[in-house]
């Protein structure tokens, strides 16, 4: 099956796009990132995919399968540049896709979709609306991205669409919003609070969006894998150094004093939990983790030197 | 009187799923638990030296519902029940209450009562929660139910009736229970919802002593049969108002029998 990845220099696209080839996929990718020294066997085609170049490759290449991981969250982008690549572009692949005979699209979203909060429930399930973005109006754009792909599974009856609401992933890339709070030796902690943490490790979420391909389970679905666990076990396990600090204090310090520079809203998913129930994805595609809790924290503490 | 095992040992008799980190799918950490349970522990053994009858009532496993009333001052009285159900059963069960919301926004609250199971009071959690088969507690007179003043605290406030609802729909067995002795530790006069506001709780409790420190008084907890209601949690509110009335009156009974028990036990000079 022809596949095409959009966003795929990014770290766990690359890992998707090697775990396709693998399975046997002719794999090719959009980025206006590079990917230098891309394996044999995978090509890359550096345009910006919302840009005219983009349907030229829809055009040559004919996709049967597109993913989407071309989205990006507030770490790596400000307002309006993220507002036009996360909704702009997640549009741009809808049409080409539509225009060009792509029999199944995946959309590559996060779980933190959900949002968090006191009053926000453990374990989401793929019915529920997205909340926090009073808070964190930052996510509006990711969550306009992901309910632009939901309802393509009734604006597009004839496309098979693929909605994953991935949990945060840590493995030897480093990158991530868990490895990117993850990167100084003290890690900042709400006083008072510690929230579950839910990831799964790059391999894992790399075959778990593989197996979406293959599987084509229609729908949306959330991925997951081991037990959540609390911040301060993966700051400790990880060989890190927990700061814990009042509320008040911490808004003033994050960006300083080689704290992470996060917005402000984001202290919310570090007062509290995000966590999702993977049950539909597991029945949908028999998805299983092989990489638990422990391993996956001890295994990031000897890469990273902790 | 609630069994010596140390509590550690009574944690890890839990029958819950912990993990390699002593955490469980919801977060439940063994080590919380200990020192909770080392603090509360203490209250129940010594200090509120609680009186439990009727354990025999509360099934050992599976998914069952604690439902009872509050006795006045703050949840004093669901704290114990829980201590209950670690110190008294054997196996040792850990009850999870539903919590106010402002619980989980206070900074250390939010922490101790996620650690412990204390979640906030959300359809979805008491729902997942009975499914996974755990040992619910639900007071449904809420937060009324806290704010009784002294004089009131035998009374009962009106009950929510989401819990017969909850019951029904996830096929679980309630189990009344009667607890009295919270009045009398946390004897309000006044409830100010003033100050409650400036420090985000919905009310703050005055005693005649001013604070509301609970007073070392014995407390007596009675638990019922098992109550078992027939439907699927949709029937009109009629139906279901009429089985919430059963379990209300239930519980009424169940005070009153807790009340005398506990009249003996101070005036008798018995075991208290």
């Amino acid at each position: 099956m022809k596949v095409l990845i959009a966003g795929i220099a990014g770290s766990l696209a690359r890992q998707v796009a090697l775990t396709m080839r693998d399975n046997g996929h002719e794999v090719s990718g959009l980025d206006r990132r590079p990917w230098r020294d891309a394996p044999k066997g995978i090509t890359v085609h550096a345009v910006d995919i919302r840009k005219r170049a983009a349907e030229d490759v829809f055009r040559t290449l004919r996709p049967d399968c597109v993913v989407h991981m071309a989205t990006i969250n507030a770490l790596s982008a400000g307002g309006e540049e993220r507002a036009r690549i996360n909704v702009g572009g997640t549009r741009a692949l809808f049409e080409h896709a539509k225009k060009h005979g792509v029999k199944h699209f995946v959309f590559v979203g996060r779980h933190t979709y959900y949002g968090a909060g006191p009053d926000s429930a453990l374990y989401h399930t793929e019915d529920e609306p997205p909340q926090g973005m009073g808070v964190y109006p930052e996510l509006a754009d990711l969550i306009a991205a992901d309910l632009f792909a939901s309802n393509a599974l009734w604006r597009e009856p004839k496309l098979i669409t693929t909605i994953l609401r991935l949990v945060y992933t840590l493995g030897p890339s480093q990158q991530g919003t868990l490895a990117s709070f993850l990167r100084g030796k003290r890690v900042p902690m709400v006083l008072g609070y510690d929230p579950l943490f839910q990831f799964l490790e790059e391999a894992d979420a790399a075959r778990a969006v593989a197996l979406a391909v293959d599987k084509q389970p229609r729908g949306i679905f959330n991925v997951a894998g081991p037990h959540p666990v609390p911040l301060s076990s993966i700051i400790g396990y990880t060989g890190r150094t927990a700061v814990p600090l009042p509320e008040i204090l911490l808004r003033q310090m994050l960006g300083r004093f080689g704290f992470p520079d996060l917005p402000k809203g984001a202290l919310e998913h570090i007062k509290y939990p995000i966590v999702v129930d993977g049950k539909a994805f597991r029945e949908a595609t028999g998805f299983t983790h092989t990489f638990d809790e422990v391993e996956v924290l001890r295994n990031y503490r000897l890469l990273t030197g902790g | 009187m609630a069994r010596d095992e140390p509590i550690k040992d009574l944690v890890n008799r839990l029958e819950l799923p912990f993990n390699a980190f002593g955490v469980d799918p919801y977060g439940i950490s063994k080590k919380h638990l200990v020192t909770f349970f080392g603090v509360l522990g203490w209250f129940y053994r010594n200090y509120f030296r609680v009186q439990a009858r009727g354990i025999e009532n509360v099934p050992p496993r599976g998914r069952a519902m604690l439902v009872g009333n509050h006795s006045g001052g703050y949840a004093l009285d669901g704290a114990l029940v829980i201590a209950s159900m670690l110190l008294e059963m054997n196996p040792p069960r850990l009850a999870q209450g539903m919590v106010e919301k402002f619980m989980n926004m206070l900074p250390v609250s939010s922490l101790w009562s996620s650690r412990t199971g204390q979640f906030t009071g959300l359809p979805e959690h008491a729902e997942r929660l009975l499914f996974d088969e755990r040992l619910l507690m639900v007071f449904p007179e809420g937060a009324k139910g806290t704010a009784k003043l002294y004089k009131e605290r035998y009374n009962l406030v009106d009950f929510g009736t989401g819990f017969v609802r909850l019951a029904l729909k996830t096929k679980t067995p309630i189990v009344p229970l009667g607890f009295v002795g919270g009045g009398d530790a946390v004897p309000t006069i006044y409830n100010s919802s003033f100050i409650g506001k400036l420090i985000g709780v919905p009310y703050v409790p005055f005693t005649p002593y001013g604070i509301a420190a609970p007073l070392p008084v014995p407390c007596q907890v009675h638990f019922g049969a098992p109550m078992v209601f027939e439907g699927t949690g949709d029937e009109e509110d009629v139906v279901i108002k009429g089985y919430v009335e059963q379990v209300k009156a239930r519980i009424a009974e169940l005070i009153s029998e807790a009340r005398q028990a506990r009249r003996k036990r101070v005036r008798g000079g018995g075991p208290s």
